[in-house]
């Protein structure tokens, strides 16, 4: 059997029936890991030694009832924007490129006492600014469905290791999109959860009224699990939500009878590909034929979305990342004359061009003359379109589109045009914007071999719409693995 | 209409930002932040006259706790990756004349 090919729910329920040790789990994976990932490159950490040890703990704690949860003693890859405490925590940045936590993110911490190992660290844009992967200072992470093309962004390195089947499951962080987008260019299931349902304490802040950690898995299934094991209320963080329901498993339900589900018309209009458009509106027709009520409707100011988001997260982001100054932890430059100096040269050697853009247009939207005119206006327009939503789930239990307007891109081709290439955000971006709850999963494969994703957004706290209808448009297909994935078949 | 940077207002982000570029690395800040700008006063289309900025998408209160001390001394994990220490303390460039 390959171990690998399981689902982490389904790995758990063998490590409980003893039918495979931890063990046993964490070698298969560090063996695939080993095998795999100099072609895929999703690892910019691999935590050999410590996993076994972590394995062998783990596996007495099951084997003592002192963990019987349905993740317990399976291995997980953590994006390298989570701090670990004790692993290197890079934001696939120079700047961090040495900086070891002393203390663990709450999501993270939340997995281990449900029992998982951690397996390693992936790659991502850096800071996960980017949609390719490709702003990495540490390498470039390659989509294992067909390596001339980019696994997506920001968290490229943890959807590609689930797609490869380097690990079971994989966490990730969404801003604008960086979980949706590349689930659905990697062909894997990913969920942005409700602002506020995760913790963000060790989440090394991008845009702080944005950001969102959620999981990255093969299903739907293993998505809810996770969900429900990385959320809770945490007063380390100021803007997490009390929720009165942390139970998203419950919604594993194949049946959307009466649910409503409403399809923008102007996701569907100039820029999306003609393969990507009638994959998701198949995805639609397979609902409806399930017994969902589908319509059209008009979703406004969604050409909007991407200019607000775009001052926002750079605004929150130039602010964020002031504290990067080479006094603290990480990067120093080595010649300086005066504390200034030294703070200038650090930052202008350890941050990449795609972070400097950001943060250089972060400063002047909040520069005194400019703030009223591009800050404020942005989180303006960003109220009107929570408007928009608000009035849409009046209406509609979900709401249906494509995550990304294309399939992955070829490798190389998105940096040269930065504007281009925050376009491509269009689906996503205004669900970070509206705080709404939105999961990314395969409804397809192109003529040309890539993954197409369903994106299925739900209202605030409304996970539970958005997880059973995914899950039961998964019911009506075969989950796709990329040959990659099946190299220890 | 197309937003023009000046050398000045590169120099003056630079100085927000606390980054220092290149010549080259200017040419191509004030070439960027120019695009971007065009693309963003797409906003300007938008009436948002009377409307409430929205910071938070959910009501955000204080969070208070009794200020008692919950984390214990974790001095030397967190200097340990000071690029510079002395002394159990961050070293710094002399600050005062």
């Amino acid at each position: 059997m390959n171990i690998m090919s399981l689902t982490a729910v389904e790995l758990g329920k063998k490590i409980k029936q003893k039918e495979i040790s931890v063990e046993e789990a964490v070698i298969a994976a560090l063996d695939s890991i080993e095998a795999k990932d100099e072609a895929v490159g999703s690892f910019v950490t691999v935590c050999r030694d410590k996993a076994m040890e972590d394995a062998r703990e783990i596996q007495g704690k099951i084997d003592r009832g002192e963990l019987d949860g349905p993740l317990a003693g399976v291995p997980v890859a953590i994006k390298d924007n989570m701090c670990t405490e004790g692993i290197l925590t890079t934001c696939s940045s120079k700047i961090l490129s040495n900086f070891n936590p002393a203390y663990t993110a709450e999501a993270v911490l939340n997995l281990q006492k449900a029992g998982a190992v951690i397996i390693g660290k992936t790659n991502m844009d850096e800071f996960a600014m980017g949609s390719t992967t490709e702003t990495s200072a540490i390498k470039i992470t390659k989509n294992p469905w067909n390596q001339e093309h980019v696994p997506g962004g920001s968290s490229g390195g943890s959807c590609a290791a689930v797609a490869a089947e380097e690990c079971h499951y994989a966490l990730g962080s969404d801003t604008g999109g960086s979980i949706r987008q590349p689930s659905s260019f990697c062909g894997v299931t990913g969920i942005k959860p409700t602002y506020g349902t995760v913790s963000r304490y060790g989440l090394i802040a991008y845009g702080s009224s944005l950001d969102q950690i959620g999981p990255v898995a093969k299903d739907v299934t293993d998505c809810a699990t996770i969900l429900e094991a990385i959320s809770s209320y945490d007063a380390k963080d100021s803007t997490s939500v009390k929720r009165e329901n942390y139970d998203f498993t419950s919604a594993l339900v194949d049946d959307v009878k009466g649910l409503k589900i409403g399809i923008p018309k102007a996701y569907f209009e100039d820029g999306l590909d003609s393969e990507v458009k009638a994959a998701v509106l198949n995805a639609a027709k397979v609902l409806e034929k399930k017994g969902a009520i589908v319509e059209e409707f008009d979703l406004g100011l969604v050409n909007f979305a991407i200019p607000a988001y775009y001052v926002i997260a750079s605004a929150e982001a130039s602010s964020n990342l002031a504290r990067f100054d080479g006094v603290k932890y990480g990067y120093r430059t080595s010649e300086y004359e005066g504390l200034h100096n030294m703070y200038k040269k650090s930052r202008s050697e350890g941050f990449g061009p795609e972070v400097k853009r950001r943060i250089m247009l972060g400063s002047f939207v909040l520069s005194s003359g400019y703030y009223d005119a591009y800050y404020l206006k942005a989180l303006k327009t960003k109220a009107l379109i929570k408007k928009e939503f608000d009035k849409a789930f009046e209406k509609y239990d979900v709401i249906l589109g494509p995550a990304a307007p294309t399939t992955a891109p070829k490798l190389g081709e998105s940096l040269k045009d930065p504007i281009k290439m925050y376009l491509g955000d269009i689906y996503t971006v205004s669900v970070n914007l509206a705080g709404l709850p939105g999961i990314s999963l395969p409804c397809g494969v192109s003529s040309q071999g890539l993954p197409i994703g369903l994106q299925l957004i739900g209202d605030c706290f409304k996970e539970n719409n958005i997880i059973r209808a995914a899950y039961s448009f998964e019911k009506s297909m075969t989950y796709n693995r990329c040959d990659m994935a099946k190299q220890f078949d | 209409m197309a937003n023009i940077i000046s050398d000045e207002t590169i120099e003056y982000v630079g100085i927000l930002a606390k980054l220092e570029l290149s010549d080259s690395e200017k040419e191509q800040a004030k070439k960027d932040m120019g695009n971007m700008l065009d693309y963003i006063d797409k906003l300007n289309e938008l009436d948002t006259t009377g409307v409430e900025p929205m910071s938070q998408v959910f009501p955000v209160n204080n969070v208070f706790r009794e200020d008692v001390v919950t984390n214990t001394d974790m001095r030397d994990a967190i200097i340990k990756n000071a690029p510079a220490k002395k002394n159990g303390s961050f070293m710094v460039p002399k600050t005062v004349e």
